[in-house]
């Protein structure tokens, strides 16, 4: 019993930061259609640069805050460079276009820092808790609680800020909105930046459990992606859904089948998804209109 | 006929590059680049098929490389069987697999087919590095000959072997080109190349699109294979980096960076990234940022390729 337990806590952790990852690519095809490969990069940028900020002498907390809005420059520079210039282009060009993205941002990582494994202290100690003979550590705690944060801010932001409901306006419908007034690149941006600064939190505060290198970007996509389309493309709710639900099959891999496989796990949701459910939990049934 | 003049000049194109090149061959290390270009320029035209006709995208096709080469690897040391059945026997099961991941996947739009490629991919790459007792794991493992040398000594021929690699891989890029280049042209080619437009207009018309896009990747997929069995041949060793993430995305790179729609162009594309680490020594460094750039300025600059953008400016007289 305790070995599942330990086994739950361990999925909820990982659960949340999946669940951060789908949000941010939740976001960004809401607002244009984009499913933004390069999503796991950002995580990647917020623990790296956290980390070396922490090296050069910065407390912590600005070193990690700083690495948001890094990370947050790096998506808006993402949306204006990249996207931008591609506007119409086809489903599978706007893939090249990301994934070159995430390669990209990759090897820069690979020069600016360096091939290694990295790690910053955490932010309450390391000494665990024990509930129910399985221990946690408080660091989960701070994942979660994050995590809890962040959906609720969004929550809050979309249902309460006139801003926010720009961005919901222009996901149902982009030329209505535009008609209304909204500004719909503005609302583009926006995305590309909040996403970036969800996947760059996420990256701050799974670090000190998981550790992060240069190039833990594409997994976390992976697995990111594989939550979003189990919750539903486009729903953030199915997001934080989504991303627990694959950080608990992903536990219980490793647990009770092979550490080694773990990472197949997000593959067979996707196969499964497809094969059962293609519009996942909560999405709603796609129809092209010509 | 303007289509099948095309068809022609591709090929006696492709004919004249590899029989002219080894003129210019100071030694046999060129001969060694040659053949790596070819055998990218094979797997990249597999690629035509799958994202310059039908408009798909694939970002696992390496894992089909390291099933084709690991089949070479494992083939004659588990199962007894000769190197060529071996490439056969990876062919085959590669095609399989496609069959059996695709038909689900494909049927969706394209997010699904990459994401779902990019995670065979990973899969594959992982089977190959933790099932250590049976493929040496991250070590690697050796290959056995392919045999060609020995049989052509047989009749009284005798090649280097880097020589012998280049006059093999060359013909048998030739034989892939043109059977995509006829394709290109038959009935189920049209059907592809109307996915690529429009995939519900090509429905409107009675193209059965799961069905081609299927055949799109499973071809592709026998490609891939058949160019990892000739590279593990060659190098007489193979490592599951050759199923690995970045052999993937170099494989996409060379496909967009000449030009997806033209077997012409995805061959100029791969010649060119295989050449690009031989000339620039500090390429490894830097190859994420080269490959992710090239990536993102052909997209929005030219969308087309390097050759049909090429061939736009030069000739009016092509149309």
């Amino acid at each position: 019993m305790s070995e599942l337990l330990q086994f739950v806590f361990s999925g909820v952790t990982v659960g949340a930061v999946y669940a951060l990852v789908a949000l941010g690519f939740t976001i960004i095809y809401n607002a244009s259609d984009v499913v933004n490969f390069s999503q796991g990069e950002f995580v990647m940028l917020g623990g790296m640069t956290t980390v070396f900020l922490h090296a050069a002498g910065l407390p912590l907390a600005a070193a990690a805050i700083l690495a948001v809005v890094i990370a947050a420059a790096v998506g808006i520079a993402l949306n204006k460079l990249a996207i931008e210039p591609a506007r119409n282009a086809s489903v599978v060009t706007l893939i090249i276009i990301t994934i070159g993205a995430s390669i990209f941002l990759r090897g820069v990582a690979q020069i600016v820092f360096d091939k290694q494994l990295h790690r910053f202290p955490s932010f309450s100690g390391d000494a665990p808790f024990v509930v129910a003979g399985a221990t946690i550590l408080p660091q989960s705690l701070w994942v979660v609680f994050g995590a809890a944060v962040v959906f609720l801010g969004l929550y809050g932001f979309f249902t309460r800020t006139l801003t926010g409901k720009a961005v919901l306006a222009t996901a149902n419908n982009r030329l209505a909105a535009k008609l209304v007034g909204v500004n719909t690149n503005f609302v583009m941006t926006l995305s590309f930046a909040l996403s970036a600064a969800i996947g760059a939190v996420a990256g701050v505060l799974v670090t000190p459990i998981t550790l992060t290198s240069y190039d833990i970007g594409i997994t976390l996509a992976l697995k990111g992606f594989a939550a979003a389309m189990l919750g539903g493309m486009g729903n953030p709710f199915g997001a934080l859904v989504g991303g627990l639900a694959v950080g608990l099959i992903e536990a219980m891999t490793a647990g009770y089948i092979s550490s080694s496989y773990k990472d197949a796990a997000a593959f067979i949701v996707i196969l499964a998804v497809l094969f059962v459910m293609p519009n996942g939990m909560f999405g709603k049934t796609s129809v092209n209109r010509v | 006929m303007r289509s099948l003049k095309r068809k022609h000049i591709t090929l006696l194109a492709l004919v004249v590059l590899i029989a002219v090149a080894p003129l210019f061959f100071p030694s046999a290390f060129y001969y060694r680049v040659g053949t790596l270009m070819f055998i990218n320029g094979l797997a990249v035209t597999g690629l035509v098929v799958l994202i310059g006709y039908a408009g798909q995208i694939s970002l696992g096709h390496a894992g089909f490389s390291g099933i084709g080469a690991y089949a070479c690897a494992l083939g004659p040391l588990h199962l007894g069987l000769p190197p060529a059945a071996s490439l056969v026997f990876g062919a085959v099961l590669s095609g399989g697999i496609a069959w059996l991941v695709g038909r689900p996947i494909l049927r969706l739009k394209g997010h699904y087919l990459a994401v779902a490629t990019l995670g065979f991919g990973i899969l594959v790459s992982m089977v190959l590095t933790n099932e250590a007792h049976l493929t040496g794991g991250p070590d690697g493992m050796a290959v056995e000959d392919l045999g060609l040398r020995a049989a052509l000594r047989e009749i009284g021929i005798s090649v280097r072997a880097p020589e012998l690699w280049y006059w093999f891989s060359g013909l048998v890029l030739l034989a892939g080109a043109w059977l995509v280049l006829n394709l290109q042209d038959s009935p189920t080619g049209r059907a592809l190349r109307s996915l690529h437009d429009s995939e519900i207009a090509a429905r409107t018309v009675g193209v059965d699109v799961a069905r081609y896009k299927l055949t799109a990747f499973v071809i592709s997929a026998v490609y891939a294979s058949v160019a990892g069995s000739l590279l593990a041949m060659m190098n007489r060793f193979v490592s599951p980096d050759i199923a690995g993430f970045l052999h993937s995305i170099q494989m996409v790179t060379m496909t967009v960076l000449g030009g997806a729609g033209t077997v012409l162009g995805a061959v100029t594309g791969a010649s060119i990234l295989t050449a690009l680490p031989q000339v620039l020594t500090v390429f490894h460094d830097y190859e994420h940022i080269v490959l992710g750039l090239i990536m993102m300025l052909v997209m929005i600059f030219l969308r087309e390729g390097l050759v049909p953008s090429l061939a736009k400016l030069f000739g009016r007289r092509e149309r």
